[in-house]
């Protein structure tokens, strides 16, 4: 089904799957229709693909064992956490292996004095913290899947959150790993000392998107938790007005650790779904959140205000109690799943363009959708100039599929001519990869292409992301992810 | 020994090619990291430099390579702006790029991270002469391999930096600096054990090796600062001194002032509780000295002109002297030589352990 940089799906050699389950103990490798369906895809579940087989080791040795064999055998072997990316990170390649590293789970040290945990790739985002919080520690990333996603899966995509600011990504918090590389080699990049010497290979390896191979040891910073927060939701007129305010914001010298926007249509479904509250007649909501020590906030906080007052908002309602600071945060995480329930189907996607340009950019999205008749959400990290437009259609009714497509489309161009990212944080992956020449030149793609082969010179770590391949069509999310129905997951 | 100095990235991909075997300098504040064979043609920044772009209300700057970094901290300055990590030899003279290949961050990297948490994007020359350019020009971005901090550190072996994107922060309104008593190296390591995981968040967190002192800075609006200061002088003894002589030490801080001119300097990656340990072996050492910044996660070890480090227990770069350039465990793995393939096929700059 994907093809890509020479490895091809082919007919399984009947013998590959006897000497695939000898690499590992018995009961590692699942095979039939069954078992594997539930592996198809990923969070972004318009995809799907059948892999030859799903091997579940549980050790790090049989993961290197694993990987030895594919590369012998030059079998494509996709490296797989909770299977929540976006952008189709983890989607099988058709005739490859899936290695479902959930049972590498263990949190292998956490050391309180030097604020560091050493886990195995398994391990979920969310565990991290609870297993530091004892400590008055807690892991800064994330991302809004962080109850189910995993921290190899972070890795692979570098992934992000609404802190990012201030924090920074996945990368900026991992110290060091231990990796299988995808040609057998076993390296350790960095480690314990927040300092690096040399190259920083470490920081190369993050966001790899699984091209480069399996991380087995991650060792992650950890930073004390804030001592305070405050929190302020202030409703305005029109979403121009809620960027100024965060023009404002950013002019005056303050370093919220975040800063969000919704706008009318994701409103409306925060409503409907979690009975959020918001000022009335409001087309755009602007949350705010200070941390640090009480003192600072509290100075802070002042400054906050009086910015606030002066940018014309219909109302502002700063969270008085923990309680408030929960409503106002479960009303923002839940309005990509609110929105999906609005329509049968959506494309989502996480462009980047500058700051100052959030208005303009939010401008020229409204005008396309109204143009188009394409309705669309904007729900976006505004410290950060991160944009998640949420575009709605029916895949029932001829034509729409193809309207909200060439919309998404319009927007990833408009996020590279404003001088942005087509991903600020879900990766390329399947999803963007025809987008990524428009981003880099190239040269610039070739070279990328020649640190791939270096880690990787067959091609067979997750083939088929990233790069672009001839003839492919673009891709996008469409409708809610299973888990998100559920309301387990949510989208930023 | 040839020297080039271009003066537009177009002349910058010529004097790459101009010959097999090149390698970029800078300023020559850490001159060890580009001291290598007479046959390598020194390409040298001094022409390339300058603020490119500056958006303040975006927290990017763009620059070129040559530009010295107390250029950056001036403009950045005017717009109550700053680059968290406190750049490193700023009054010597030091470039972006010099700073970026020895992957040097001051005191404040305590904070927010160091260079590798700020470096955006980078253009660079690759061993074939190509300008490419990767990584991105906002704060956020996820798409295409992490190449801008895979050259932090790397001093000039994988190409030549020609322009590079940093993210940077508002500057906190005010600083105050205490020097905390540790009557011994076990009293140092409690007191930056226990100082990290406060509630506090502290700005800078340092540790003198010659002295029974540690070294905190806080960073906030002034107004905030006075109840902190005071709680952390409850909890552990010591002293403010005056705002001039504070930024007097730590400039002298950013300066290496401490250590022997004409001397070797070393840079090393530590654990805090390494610090002890790192401290003795230093004592250990004739007319060795040292400063421990960080947190306890950076030693620097300086020893007098004539005295050459050979060994170290702990990973570390010579920045001057003579000594190896890269000290301690270095695990070499394949993936290094064929990565230095990709970017570097005929070898014109130096190998890692050239």
């Amino acid at each position: 089904m994907f093809q890509s940089e020479g490895v091809t799906a082919s007919a399984p050699n009947p013998d590959l799957l006897r000497r695939l389950a000898a690499v590992v103990p018995p009961g590692r490798v699942l095979e039939g229709a069954a078992p594997l369906a539930a592996y198809e895809s990923d969070g972004l579940t318009a995809f799907q693909a059948t892999p030859l087989a799903v091997v579940v080791p549980e050790t790090q040795d049989e993961v290197i064992a694993l990987v030895r064999f594919c590369a012998a055998e030059k079998l494509p072997f996709v490296a797989r956490g909770s299977g929540t990316s976006l952008s189709g990170g983890s989607l099988p390649f058709a005739g490859g292996i899936v290695i479902a590293l959930n049972r590498l789970n263990k949190i292998l040290r956490l050391d309180p004095a030097q604020r560091i945990a050493v886990v195995e790739p398994g391990v979920i985002n969310l565990a991290v913290t609870a297993a530091a919080q004892p400590h008055g520690l807690h892991y800064a990333p994330d991302p809004s899947s962080q109850s189910i996603c995993t921290i190899g899966g972070n890795v692979a995509f570098n992934a992000g959150g609404a802190h990012c600011l201030k924090y920074g990504m996945t990368s900026n918090h991992v110290l060091g790993l231990k990796a299988v590389l995808a040609t057998g080699e076993v390296v350790e990049f960095g480690g314990a000392s927040r300092e690096q010497i040399g190259p920083d290979w470490t920081g190369l390896f993050v966001g790899n998107e699984g091209l480069f191979g399996i991380a087995l040891e991650i060792t992650l910073q950890l930073l004390p938790r804030a001592e305070m927060f405050h929190t302020v939701l202030a409703g305005y007129r029109t979403l121009e007005q809620a960027g100024d305010a965060v023009t404002a914001i950013v002019a005056s010298g303050l370093l919220p650790g975040a800063i969000e926007i919704m706008d009318a249509l994701a409103l409306e479904a925060a409503v409907a779904a979690v009975h959020a509250d918001y000022p009335p007649g409001c087309e755009a909501v602007l949350i705010v959140e200070l941390e640090g020590p009480r003192e600072v906030v509290a100075v802070d906080r002042g400054r906050l205000d009086a910015i606030l007052a002066a940018s014309k908002p219909v109302e502002v309602r700063p969270a008085r109690d923990a309680a408030e600071r929960l409503a106002i945060w479960k009303g923002r995480k839940s309005a990509f799943s609110a929105v999906g329930r609005l329509s049968p189907d959506f494309i989502v996607q996480d462009g980047v363009v500058p700051r100052r340009r959030l208005g303009e950019a939010l401008r020229k999205i409204n005008a396309w959708s109204r143009e188009m008749g394409v309705r669309c959400a904007n729900v976006f990290h505004a410290g950060d100039g991160n944009l998640h437009p949420l575009i709605l259609y029916d895949g029932r009714e001829p034509g729409a599929l193809h309207r909200a497509e060439e919309l998404a489309g319009k927007i990833l161009r408009m996020c590279i001519e404003m001088g942005g990212s087509i991903t600020g944080e879900h990766g390329v992956g399947m999803e963007k990869r025809e987008y990524l020449p428009a981003m880099f030149g190239p040269e610039e793609i070739a070279c990328m292409k020649r640190l791939r082969a270096a880690f990787d010179p067959h091609g067979i770590a997750n083939p088929g992301k990233m790069f672009p391949v001839d003839g492919a069509p673009a891709l996008s999310q469409h409708g809610l992810h299973s888990l998100e129905k559920a309301g387990v997951i949510s989208r930023e | 020994m040839t020297s080039l100095t271009p003066s537009t990235l177009a002349e910058l991909a010529d004097a790459v090619r101009s010959s097999p075997r090149v390698i970029a300098v800078g300023a020559g504040t850490k001159p060890r990291l580009s001291q290598v064979a007479d046959e390598f043609v020194r390409i040298s920044t001094a022409k390339l430099r300058g603020i490119v772009e500056y958006e303040p209300s975006e927290f990017t700057f763009t620059a070129l390579a040559g530009t010295p970094l107390a250029e950056i901290v001036a403009a950045l300055g005017e717009r109550g702006q700053y680059l968290p990590f406190d750049p490193i030899l700023a009054e010597a003279g030091a470039t972006l790029g010099g700073t970026i290949a020895a992957g040097l961050s001051g005191p404040g990297r305590w904070r927010f991270g160091g260079l590798r948490d700020f470096i955006l994007g980078v253009q660079f020359v690759d061993g074939e002469g190509r300008l490419l350019r990767l990584g991105g020009k906002v704060v956020k971005n996820a798409a295409g391999f992490d190449v801008p901090k895979f050259f932090v550190g790397s001093a000039g072996r994988f190409g030549v930096m020609a322009e590079i994107t940093f993210k940077v922060f508002p500057r906190p309104a005010a600083l105050r600096t205490l020097r905390l008593d540790a009557v011994d190296d076990a009293a140092k390591l409690a007191l930056l054990t226990a100082a990290a995981n406060t509630r506090w968040e502290l700005d800078a967190l340092d540790a003198a090796v010659d002295q029974p002192a540690v070294f905190a800075r806080v960073g906030g609006p002034p107004a905030a600062l006075d109840a902190i200061v005071a709680e952390i002088l409850g909890k552990f003894p010591g002293v403010e001194p005056a705002r001039a002589e504070a930024d007097r030490f730590w400039r002298g801080i950013a300066e290496f002032r401490w250590a022997h001119a004409n001397g070797t300097l070393a840079k090393l990656a530590l654990t805090p509780a390494q610090v002890p340990e790192f401290n003795a072996w230093l004592r250990a050492q004739t007319d060795a000295r040292g400063w421990v910044s960080g947190g306890g996660n950076v030693g620097y070890v300086s020893l007098p002109a004539g005295a050459r480090l050979a060994h170290s227990r702990w990973p570390g770069v010579t920045l001057r002297g003579d000594g190896p350039l890269w000290l301690g465990p270095k695990p070499r793995f394949e993936i290094m030589r064929t990565v230095k393939a990709a970017l570097d096929p005929e070898n014109r700059f130096p190998s890692l352990d050239e």
